[in-house]
């Protein structure tokens, strides 16, 4: 019988209790019945069956009732309704947009086959620091030949090319790379063919790779694009292919691959290194193993070309584990935010559940007279948080997918992958889950509770202990929001004095009032100087005849837009440089670029228009640079040789932060543009930089027709004043605070509600007590003071919870806080601060309201 | 519990085969569970054996649809067992039972007419 009785657990427990006793007593009388062990089996199968079949159907029977019956209580409350939808639609939301970032970064495997077998291979160069440098053709050609843990290995390098043709010139980001890569990917066109290893010889047609988006923008996604031609830096490219839609590679701007072609001459420096490469593992071979055979790859270079590679080794490492630590972090701190805010909604949902649990009481208490179990009320409460979670998870998942393209800038550029991320099943299967827990979160303890008071006090209308626990809990509730918003508002507050810290670091040049744009000169009609001169001196006189113009230069790359271009310097006397790899930024100028970028000369010359490459060849260095190898004494026409040339110091200017505000950067060499470095034009000045006293967007239009009479097919770029590109650099930092602030003021308004309605409900159930105090001659200042005193205990509590917790928090921040102290005193005491406010205003309301409790009503009442 | 308007007996054709059992079973005079089921075993020769999960949602439907009542009425105490509850037929529920009848036999009609079924004396 007691396996029957186990049976009957599969239904509802008010089920039970209404037919169980009913159901065992009819299978009792069959069991008697029953004669013979067929007989007994064929009771079981059918007593099993009948179980399976009805249980299921009355359980579903009761959730439909409960769920009738929660959407009429609903229906009654409105304002509730719309309130807890709202309140968890905040927090599921905000969860969902934080772990769809995650996910789409730090979780999910990229969008390649077998990506666990994929790893990137870099060089690396301890004494710099660099564990991820890019790799001379020679080296790679070396590892290809000297590993055995690859099935595979790829190489390739970025491109950047002028795509001419139909319609308006256009500069177009890419990579040229080997035949090997997009099989080693596993990624085939969509339509054409893939690169193939002839395509590699330097001899080969020139041949291009469309990206999907390029293919539908610029040829209206024609499939006859197939086999003609295109103009890349005025150059005919036959395309033999268009890519899915979803490949990104190496970055989401690549726009289009050419193939990877080197000639001998690539092969011949060692420390001419740009290219990267990725390799697939052999199956069965671990990533450490991988790591430590090219470790000794590349120690045995090391020691055969010691000149080039003394120090050097090689880096093997998951594309995914290549995300720097700063993008992790910001991406952890978003995830522990949300759920920060989660965390404070699901207190905000669970006092207002257990306020209404209390305003419903009479209701609940009808309902136990009428016989409804205790589980029965449980059920029921559950359904209905159930129910309010569920609208929020929708319209919360609705609020995440509209919210997400605003963090876009947090999803690193340099990863194979799409700048929104999608909210895909997984997402949606993470919101589900969040939801529903969060409604048995907030919903559960009110439920329990409500299921208690089964007494008849609610019935006689009087209060009860119950009443007193209740407020109790909901006390607790009220300071956990508090203590939540406080982590937030310090984590906000920290990372707004952090980048504070960073906006106000002296970038070495004065930013304001100048325009920047970009004409890549299209090689190789460009490639030889005067070409490029007949442009230069055109545009830049005339650009200088501009009304409001000071200055107008050329440079090779515009700091902080482009960080590398460094090159290797050799000084008779420091012979152990280029182990050492003691580098220097390269630029190449037009006279006048210092005077355009607001860069003080310190001493000697700016470089000249007589600076020609018959002349002397000459150099401007930054102060760091004097401070490296002529500390103390007169640099002016001291030699070294960079850029492949004997160089002689004319002048020198202030260190500028080449690769941004929050990087140590190499100290600067600006070599003539006229005396370049021979080997490449890679460093001819493209980037154009503009002086004005006006608004420096007003030149837009006037530059824009220079540059298109110097050369109708010249497409322009990155047409930005330098202040843009200096705020840039700071975006990432922005936008994270524009999420956290959000956050933070989210948890704010709920933690306000909170305290709030607290209030307003204690002060309504303690009307008669207030009434008495007044009819006894207490005065205004002592009510207000009441529920003002309530108010600002629960804060003062709140805000000590908080600032232990914000304490911890702000540890794990520290590497984001660019040398400000987690601790920091004043960011506590305004977070603090903030707090207590927000619980004055919070409390304010029901104070008022306690002042007006007319004495005679309110005793009446009682 | 019936509620205070019922919908006309037509909208709640056609019944299920364990309802219309148990009406009829109930047509001759009030019944406790375990005697519903053996009376449908009864009159149908062992065909259909009602489970108990069955019975029972079946009764608390029909409860609520007010088919049928559950009746303070008992038997004769000597017959009677304190832990069973007795159902009685409702006026309502003999007007379904009723149009589910006629139901039923016009599509045995239609079904002779067209001779699939065998008409008999």
């Amino acid at each position: 019988m007691w396996l029957y009785r186990a049976l009957l657990y599969l239904y509802p427990a008010s089920w039970r209790a209404e037919y169980g006793a009913e159901m065992r007593a009819v299978f009792a009388a069959r069991r008697r019945a029953a004669a013979g062990l067929p007989a007994v089996l064929a009771l079981w199968i059918g007593a099993l069956a009948d179980a399976i079949a009805t249980a299921p159907a009355v359980q579903w029977d009761i959730l439909r009732q409960d769920l009738r019956y929660a959407f009429r209580a609903l229906r009654r409350s409105p304002g509730f309704a719309v309130m807890a939808v709202g309140i968890a639609a905040l927090g599921i939301g905000t969860t969902t947009a934080a772990y769809t970032m995650v996910d789409h970064v730090l979780i999910r495997p990229l969008p390649f086959a077998e990506p666990e077998r994929l790893v990137g291979l870099w060089e690396e160069h301890p004494v710099t620091g660099c564990r991820t440098c890019d790799i001379s053709p020679a080296n790679y050609r070396d590892w290809k030949r000297m590993s055995t843990s690859f099935a595979a290995m790829g190489a390739y390098r970025n491109l950047l090319v002028n795509l001419t043709g139909q319609g308006e010139p256009e500069s177009v980001e890419g990579a040229s790379v080997e035949a090997s890569m997009f099989p080693l990917l596993g990624i085939e066109p969509v339509i054409g063919r893939s690169f193939r290893a002839e395509d590699d010889r330097e001899s080969a047609p020139a041949t291009v790779i469309l990206s999907y988006g390029l293919w539908q923008r610029r040829f209206a996604g024609d499939p006859g694009i197939i086999g003609r031609a295109i103009a890349l830096d005025s150059k005919p490219h036959t395309v033999i292919g268009v890519m899915p839609e979803d490949f990104h590679f190496p970055s989401r701007t690549a726009r289009l691959w050419t193939p990877l072609q080197l000639d001998a001459s690539d092969y011949e420096d060692r420390t001419n290194t740009f290219l990267y490469a990725m390799g697939r593992l052999k199956p069965g071979v671990p990533v450490p193993q991988a790591a430590a055979e090219m470790r000794a790859v590349g120690s045995r270079l090391a020691r055969a070309f010691p000149k080039e590679l003394a120090g050097t080794s090689v880096t093997v490492m998951r594309l995914e584990d290549s995300v720097s630590p700063r993008a992790v972090l910001m991406l952890k701190v978003l995830l522990g935010a949300a759920f920060c805010v989660l965390v404070i909604a699901c207190a905000n949902l669970a006092n207002l559940l257990l306020a209404r649990a209390l305003e419903r009481g009479r209701e609940l208490a009808v309902r136990t007279a009428l016989g409804a179990g205790r589980e029965r009320l449980v059920r029921q409460m559950l359904t209905e948080s159930l129910l309010v979670a569920l609208a929020g998870g929708a319209l919360g998942v609705f609020l995440a997918h509209a919210a997400l393209p605003l963090a876009v800038r947090l999803v690193p550029t340099y990863l194979p992958i799409a700048e929104v991320p999608p909210i895909d099943p997984r997402v949606l299967g993470f919101a589900a889950v969040i939801t529903c827990s969060t409604g048995v979160v907030f919903g559960l303890f009110p439920a329990l509770r409500a299921g208690r008071q089964q007494g008849l006090s609610q019935l006689q209308g009087g209060r009860s202990t119950a009443h007193h626990r209740q407020e109790r809990v909901r006390s607790l509730l009220v300071i956990t929001e508090i203590a939540g918003s406080v982590v937030l508002l310090v984590a906000f507050g920290l990372l707004v004095r952090a980048l504070w810290r960073v906006e106000a670091v002296n970038p070495g040049f004065r930013a304001e009032h100048v325009l920047t744009l970009r004409t890549s000169l299209p090689m190789p009609r460009y490639e030889r100087p005067d070409t490029r001169q007949h442009f230069y001196n055109r545009v830049l006189a005339q650009a200088a005849s501009l009304p409001g113009v000071t200055a107008a230069a050329y440079t090779s790359f515009l700091p902080i837009a482009m960080g590398g271009g460094i090159w290797p310097v050799e000084i008779a006397g420091h012979p152990e440089d280029i182990a050492r790899r003691r580098t220097a930024s390269l630029r190449f100028v037009t006279p006048g670029f210092f005077r355009a970028l607001g860069i003080p000369l310190l001493a000697g010359r700016d470089v000249a228009a007589s600076d020609v490459h018959e002349a002397p060849f000459v150099a401007v260095v930054s102060q760091a640079f004097v401070a490296r190898y002529w500390k103390g004494e007169n640099p002016l026409g001291r030699h070294f040789d960079f850029g492949n040339h004997d160089r002689t110091v004319i002048g020198v200017v202030g260190d500028v932060r080449v690769r941004g505000l929050e990087r140590t950067s190499e100290p600067q060499v600006y070599l003539s543009w006229q005396q370049p470095d021979d080997v490449s034009t890679w460093y001819a000045p493209k980037d154009l930089a503009v002086r004005t006293t006006a608004d420096p967007v007003s030149l837009v239009a006037a530059l824009r027709r220079i540059i298109h009479e110097a050369d109708p097919d010249q497409p322009i770029s990155d047409v930005m004043p330098l202040e843009e590109i200096v705020e840039a650099d700071t975006a990432s930092r922005r936008v994270q605070l524009d999420v956290l602030g959000a956050f933070a003021a989210m948890a704010f308004l709920l933690a306000a509600v909170g305290i709030h309605g607290l209030l307003q409900f204690a002060v309504s159930a303690r009307t008669a007590e207030i009434g008495i105090r007044v009819a006894l001659g207490a005065q205004r200042g002592d009510i207000i003071g009441m529920t003002l005193g309530d108010g600002l205990r629960l804060t003062a509590a709140g805000v000590a919870v908080g600032a232990l917790a914000a304490y911890g928090a702000s540890r794990l921040l520290e590497s984001a806080l660019a040398g400000v102290k987690p601790n920091d005193p004043s960011t506590f005491a305004a977070a603090c601060g903030v707090a207590v406010v927000m619980a004055v205003a919070g409390s304010l309301l029901p104070a008022l309201r306690a002042l007006r409790v007319d004495p005679t009503t309110a005793i009446r009442a009682e | 519990m019936p509620k205070s308007t019922l919908p006309a007996p037509e909208t709640l054709l056609p019944l299920p085969p364990a309802t219309f059992h148990i009406l009829i079973a109930l047509a001759e005079g009030d019944r406790h569970g375990y005697a519903i089921i053996r009376e449908i075993a009864a009159r149908t020769d062992n065909r259909m054996r009602l489970g108990a999960g069955t019975l029972y949602r079946s009764l608390e439907r029909m409860l609520e649809e007010g088919l049928i009542v559950e009746t303070r009425d008992r038997p004769a105490a000597e017959l009677d067992d304190e832990r069973r509850r007795y159902y009685r037929i409702t006026r309502y529920g003999e007007l379904v039972a009723r149009a589910e009848a006629r139901r039923l036999a016009e599509l045995v009609r239609l079904a002779r007419a067209s001779g699939l079924a065998k008409v008999t004396a």
